[in-house]
């Protein structure tokens, strides 16, 4: 349940944009890597429930997955790791480097 | 209804503390390795072995993380090795501003070697860096042999997986573990990933890993 941890934190952030913006926000969207591994039932479940009572309650969040890249050290393709048969597209070798995962970003709020 | 942009990164708290460490462990030489597990794996065994066969090589600090206790901490400060506890309260994994007030309660000056022990959990410490240089997955036999086919991200992501209690696979032993199946799935995620097979209660198998981590801090102080 790291998924709690992430709640407080975009909690946080929603609040402060909107408060900046001097808007109630209805919907939330966010985005982040696979290797976060966030699960979307528990984050929105943990954000309904510390989101009860401010500003953000009845908030939807909408929660975008981003592959994950590999780097192949072959052929230097960068490529979408697919864990259940981790190999490069172009050359099919299964040597390659992990590259960072994409960040957790709040793109967009709705208000 | 309107939408704005925000763009804005969310753990970014967590990355800037992650990188504090990453120059406080840079300043003071020290090679610093996360070890992630499910609970019960023997991670401190293995480091209590680990501390006390390496004495007289590598000085090893730890920051021991669990959800309550100093049990842990208890086992480690025994050796003499320095240790901190952080208790989470509830929080499945360690997050980087905990490690760094507890690196700072480490000797730093006197270390080569700092081992974090990350909560017991396959799934949440993978997705928090704290600053260290590698993490180390560790797996016992007795949890199955289709871990790394379960929980992918911490098999890919690990510098190191150590096959822990290979005493229990000797015969007459009723753990069905198929380590090549273990060995080929985490290469499959991870070719470069150092595998070894240990037994921290027995000692079987630990000396590659000893040879493995002298070589790591070797480098780390060049």
């Amino acid at each position: 349940m790291h998924e709690m941890m992430v709640a407080e934190n975009l909690l946080a952030a929603i609040s402060d944009e909107a408060a900046k913006r001097n808007v109630k926000p209805i919907g939330a969207k966010i985005s982040c890597g696979k290797l976060y591994a966030i699960n979307d039932e528990a984050l929105c479940f943990a954000f309904e429930a510390i989101a009860k009572g401010t500003a953000c309650e009845a908030l939807k969040l909408q929660i975008e997955h981003k592959p994950i890249q590999g780097r192949c050290k072959k052929c230097n393709e960068t490529f979408n790791v697919d864990f259940s048969s981790p190999k490069c597209p172009k050359c099919s070798s299964e040597d390659f480097e992990l590259l960072p995962d994409a960040p957790l970003l709040l793109e967009e709020i709705e208000f | 209804m309107q939408k704005v942009n925000v763009g804005k990164k969310i753990l970014s708290a967590n990355a800037e503390f992650a990188m504090n460490n990453i120059l406080l462990l840079a300043e003071h030489k020290v090679l610093c390795l996360n070890m992630i597990s499910s609970p019960g794996s023997g991670k401190t065994t293995i480091l209590t072995r680990t501390i006390n066969e390496l004495k007289d090589k590598i000085k090893i600090g730890v920051v021991e993380g669990d959800v309550q206790t100093d049990i842990d901490a208890e086992r480690i400060r025994a050796t003499k090795a320095p240790v901190v506890q952080i208790n989470t309260d509830g929080a499945c994994h360690l997050s980087a501003a905990q490690v760094n007030k507890a690196l700072k309660n480490l000797p730093m000056d006197d270390l080569n070697l700092i081992f974090i022990e990350n909560v017991g959990n396959l799934v949440c410490p993978s997705a928090f860096e704290l600053g260290e240089a590698g993490k180390i997955v560790v797996l016992s036999v007795a949890e199955g042999d289709d871990k790394p086919a379960k929980y992918p991200s911490i098999f890919a992501k690990s510098k190191v997986l150590l096959i822990n209690k290979i005493d229990l696979l000797s015969a007459g032993a009723q753990v069905d573990f198929d380590v090549e199946r273990v060995k080929a799935d985490a290469r499959k995620l991870n070719k470069s990933i150092e595998i070894f097979l240990i037994s921290a209660k027995s000692g079987e198998g630990m000396s590659d890993w000893y040879d493995w981590l002298i070589r790591s801090v070797e480098k780390n102080r060049q």
